[in-house]
Parts: structure tokens; C-alpha cells; sequence
């Protein structure tokens, strides 16, 4: 690590440390340098990643401007780059998975947090959090294997028997759908939400619990009514993380989303999200426009993600001072 | 109220064990010896295998460790122990922003800053777009474990009047040490299994590479490549590579983990 004097050394003598010539000499400074670049490498890294998306989209920006966000098509042929199907395509998934992660996840970080001995809640976090570091592509490959031959024989057909007449499960499923990477979504953030969720659970001082209890009130209306309220900063925070990460995810979303850019009322029907056209068209763009406008689907994806995380993490810092009164 | 949410919890882990499971059913069965010294074959001809997958994987992280977890401990150190508070916030939360950013995005980043002016796809391009991704992990774990030793360990050295790059060196860091090993291991198998920021930076290839200048096949391009295939011998070769990559990920992440819940090691 960095440079240490070679012989013992011990403390400097008091004129020599005073001044940053003397330090220098001695070696200290010189440690304290290379750490600082380090984090201003850091710093630099972050700003030419947001320069290099705002440069290398200027052609399509320049072209389109703020038509972009609003248009539908998608014609590379003629040159006509819209955004709107790959914007709906990412909110549509993500919404809809936080639909699903959002009773799963908060309901068993409930149980992991006021329910559960604490050993088996342990042991419970961590085989969640493993959860967590599945790679996509293994969600993607069990969702094209596994999930949708299911969804295909059982449950789509269960859900069109029921509930066939909502626009939302209308048409064909052919399948890959909206609605199957969705799942697969919700799959992969869950573990997110619990983790966080348990962590801000557990940070509820005991005496809200006890005091709601010697009011009289039962387990579940201490924690539905008590014990949620003091923690649903923090638990929203970690909704808004497990959406950020779900705004992003590429590799499962674009194994079973369909890749059609479309938009469509039914659930059922293939979808395209932002990240996923990245991945499949921008390796075989054509053109510099071509690549410009895939660029430029990745500043809006930088965005919407940078704001999102920024707001979570405020959530998530203020978390524990809301209900202290 | 107990039953609704220990089945909201059953089903999550439910869903981990499930894909273990089914991984090892078909995984297994796929694996053989020619699965980890055999190039891939052309379509139609059996016996093929990912051998260069494999090794393009371990190439591509070595890359991104030699990348990025020297500029992430360094980092994590100088926000632990150094530190002014003008500088340490932008650096915390660059860190955060670089953190948060998709991983597609820094592929598209890493194209434009060193595939594009090289003019091809390469193993370099790979290694540095991975360890981006790195970084941000290893600052955090760094700072988090250096944080963890007391104070009376520092104060201590300087009584005994070591200047402060030899306390850091020779004292903090190595009782921190273990916490940093671990938290590096898991950075490394979360990007392991990260696909999008190769897909056109490393790009892929169905040979050797050899140097660092050449496209390089990587595991998880290659699942990604074969289980979108319309050939059953490219699923079954999708399935053996998703249960060797699950298996080196789950396997980092367990040992890390234990090893990181014995806490700081203090040698006395």
C-alpha cells in the first residue's frame, strides 16, 4: 500500500509536518495524494459517463428534440426514432412487478422482522439476499424455459377463463408477453425489498410495539397500525431502489419480454422495453443516426434511474426521524 | 395474519430454491468433460463445449479486478481515514450515481470511450466496462470495514508514533483485511454473471482470443446467445453453463458472506 518510509520513522518533527513541502518529503502526503485520486478517478469516471451520453446522442437530439419522448415509431429504415414504446414497455413491466414484489416483499420482511425466532429469521435473510445475486441471465433462461410454458398451459388460460373480457387480457398469448417479464421482474427485485423492508422493521424502537400492545391492541393491528406507519418512509424508499433496479434490467426483460415495439392495451402482447432494444439493435445499428437514437434511449433510461435513486436514498436517510413525537 | 406472511416469505425463498433446483436438474445432466475443454462446434455437430466461455469469463474479471478494485480500495480508504467533508461527500455520492446506473448504460459508456476509437471489440473494453461496476461496491465495503476497526487501534499506533500512512498500512487495513477480502469477493461474483455491459464492448467469439485486443466470449453472453437459439443442443449447452455460473456465484457468495459475519479480525 502507497509508499511507507522505509525505516521507522515515528512522528515528524513538529516544523516539518507544519508545512506540505515538509509532509511531502516525508511521505505522508504522498499517501494522502494517491488516496484522493483515487476518489477524483472516481469522479471523473461518473462525469464522462454522463458526457458520453449527452455527446454521443447530440445527432439524434439535435434531429428529433423533444418529439422523441412522444413518438411511436420506430422505422430505422427511414430514419424516424421514437421513444414512447420502449418508455411505456419499461414503465408497464416495472409498475406491474412492483404490483407483485411490492405484498410479497413487504409481507415477508413483516414476517422476517416481527414474526419470525430470530435464528430462522436470520437464516431466512441470508437465503433471500442469495436471492439477490442471481445473475439475469439465469432469470432470463428460467423464464423462457420454465416460466412461460407454464404461463402458456396453466395460468394464462385460467386468468383469459376469468377475466377474459378486460381489455388487459385480451388478444393471443403467444407467450412471450408484457405480462411474463413482468413476472420475472417482480422475481428478481423482491429480494431487494425484503432485505430493506427487514432492516427498517428491525430499527423500530420496541417501546412503539410495546405501547400500542398496552393500549390492548392484538399483533396485527400493532403492526399494521403502529409499527408500518413508523417504518413506510424507509419501506418506500426500498420500493423506490427495487423500481430503479427493475427500470434497468436488461437481460431478463429482453430473454421474454417479445422485443415488438408496440403499444398495446392487453398484458398478454409482446412489449419492448429500453434497456432490451439497447441490447439487441445497438451491436448492428447502421448509421450514425441509428446509433444516436439507442444513445439517446440510454440518457433517458440515466435519467429517470439517477432521479429515482436520489429520491430513494433520501427516503431511505430519513427514514427513522418521521413518528418520533 | 402469521400465515399470509410466512407465505409471502415461503414463496421468495421458495423461488431460490426452485431455480437451484431446476439448474441442477438440467444443468447436470449437460455437463461433461468436453463441456470445459471443447470449443464450440459448428450447429448440427455434437460434442461441443464452452471452453473459451470459461476461460473468457475469467480473463474479462481479472481485467476488471486489476481495474477496478485498486481505485475502489484506495477510495474506500481515503474516504474511512482521510476525509474533508466538502470532498468526501462529492465522492459518496458520485459513488452512489455510479451505482445506480444501468448496467446496459455503462456498456453503451464503455463503447464510446474505448471500443469506438479502437475501432473493434476487445477483452480490454470487457474488462474495463466491468470494472466500472466494480467500483462502487468495493468503495463502499472498503469504507464500511475500515470504519469498523476502533479508534483505540489508531490511537495506539500513534502513541507509539507510527505517521499515519504506516498506521493505515501496517495496522488498520490488515484488521480489516478480512471484511475487504470478502466484500471483494462479492463484487466479483455480481459482476460475473453481468451480460449487458459485454454485449458490445467484450462482444463474443467463437475461438480463442488470444491478448487482451482480440473479442473474447464470456459466460453469460454465451447463455444469453444459446438460450435464444433455436438449437436444442445450444439449450442444453445454455443450461450447463447457467448451473456452472450459478454454482461459481452462489458458492463466492456464501463463502464471502460467512467469512464477512465472523466481523473484524483483530490479531493480538
Amino acid at each position: 500500500m502507497a509508499t511507507v518510509p522505509a525505516t521507522s520513522e515515528g512522528a515528524l518533527p513538529p516544523r516539518r509536518a507544519q508545512t506540505f513541502w515538509g509532509r511531502l518529503q516525508a511521505g505522508e502526503e504522498l499517501a494522502r495524494l494517491i488516496a484522493v485520486t483515487a476518489g477524483g478517478a472516481i469522479f471523473i469516471i461518473t462525469a464522462l459517463v454522463f458526457y458520453e451520453l449527452v455527446s454521443q446522442s447530440a445527432l439524434s437530439r439535435h434531429q428529433f428534440g423533444w418529439h422523441f419522448l412522444v413518438t411511436s415509431t420506430w422505422d430505422p429504415v427511414a430514419g424516424n426514432f421514437g421513444a414512447l414504446p420502449f418508455i411505456y414497455g419499461t414503465i408497464i413491466t416495472s409498475v406491474l412487478s412492483l404490483l407483485i414484489a411490492i405484498p410479497l416483499g413487504v409481507g415477508a420482511a413483516v414476517f422476517l422482522a416481527e414474526m419470525a425466532p430470530i435464528g430462522i429469521s436470520n437464516s431466512l435473510t441470508f437465503l433471500i439476499e442469495l436471492l439477490a445475486a442471481v445473475p439475469s441471465v439465469i432469470f432470463g433462461v428460467l423464464g423462457v424455459f420454465v416460466l412461460i410454458p407454464i404461463l402458456r398451459s396453466d395460468v394464462v388460460p385460467f386468468l383469459k377463463a376469468v377475466f377474459g373480457d378486460l381489455p388487459i387480457f385480451a388478444g393471443a398469448f403467444y407467450g412471450v408477453s408484457v405480462f411474463s417479464a413482468a413476472i420475472v421482474l417482480s422475481l428478481m427485485i423482491v429480494p431487494f425489498i425484503v432485505s430493506v423492508s427487514r432492516e427498517v422493521l428491525l430499527t423500530v424502537p420496541s417501546d412503539q410495539r410495546e405501547g400500542a400492545m398496552a393500549l390492548g391492541s392484538t399483533k396485527w393491528q400493532t403492526t399494521w397500525k403502529v409499527v408500518m406507519p413508523f417504518a413506510s418512509k424507509g419501506i418506500m424508499g426500498s420500493v423506490f431502489l427495487a423500481l430503479a433496479r427493475a427500470l434497468g434490467e436488461t437481460m431478463a426483460v429482453t430473454m421474454v419480454i417479445g422485443n415488438t415495439p408496440q403499444i398495446k392495451a392487453s398484458l398478454l402482447a409482446p412489449g419492448y422495453s429500453i434497456a432490451a432494444v439497447i441490447a439487441n439493435e445497438f451491436a448492428e445499428a447502421t448509421g450514425d443516426l441509428y446509433q444516436s437514437a439507442l444513445i439517446e434511449l440510454g440518457l433517458v433510461l440515466f435519467g429517470v434511474t439517477f432521479v429515482l435513486n436520489g429520491l430513494a436514498r433520501i427516503m431511505i436517510l430519513t427514514a427513522g426521524r418521521k413518528g418520533a413525537h | 395474519m402469521l400465515g399470509i406472511t410466512a407465505l409471502c416469505t415461503l414463496i421468495t425463498v421458495g423461488v431460490l430454491f426452485f431455480i437451484l433446483g431446476d439448474l441442477v436438474a438440467h444443468g447436470i445432466g449437460s455437463l461433461n468433460w468436453a463441456f470445459f475443454t471443447r470449443l464450440p462446434v459448428p450447429v448440427g455437430e455434437t460434442g461441443g463445449g464452452l471452453a473459451n466461455a470459461i476461460v473468457g469469463s475469467g480473463k474479462v474479471l481479472l481485467l476488471a479486478t486489476i481495474f477496478g478494485i485498486p481505485i475502489g480500495f484506495l477510495g474506500g480508504v481515503y474516504l474511512s481515514e482521510y476525509g474533508n467533508p466538502t470532498i468526501s461527500f462529492v465522492i459518496r455520492y458520485v459513488t452512489d450515481l455510479l451505482n445506480g446506473v444501468p448496467s446496459i448504460v455503462i456498456g453503451l459508456v464503455v463503447w464510446g470511450l474505448v471500443v469506438h476509437p479502437m475501432g473493434h471489440f476487445s477483452a480490454f473494453a470487457g474488462g474495463v466496462a466491468l470494472g466500472i461496476m466494480m467500483i462502487p461496491i468495493s468503495v463502499r465495503s472498503t469504507e464500511e470495514f475500515l470504519h469498523a476497526v476502533p479508534s483505540s487501534l489508531r490511537e495506539a499506533a500513534s502513541a507509539l508514533g507510527a505517521s499515519k500512512s504506516k498506521t493505515i498500512a501496517t495496522v488498520v487495513v490488515p484488521a480489516a483485511a478480512r471484511g475487504i477480502i470478502s466484500g471483494t469477493m462479492l463484487d466479483l461474483a455480481r459482476v460475473a454473471g453481468e451480460t449487458a455491459p459485454l454485449l458490445f464492448t467484450a462482444f463474443g467469439n467463437q475461438f480463442w482470443s488470444s491478448g487482451w485486443n482480440q473479442p473474447i466470449a464470456t459466460l453469460p453472453v454465451m447463455i444469453y446467445t444459446y438460450a435464444l437459439g433455436p438449437y436444442d443442443d445450444w439449450h442444453r449447452q445454455a443450461w450447463a453453463a447457467g448451473f456452472v455460473l450459478l454454482a461459481g456465484v452462489l458458492v463466492v457468495n456464501i463463502i464471502a458472506r460467512l467469512t464477512m459475519a465472523r466481523g473484524i479480525h483483530i490479531p493480538r
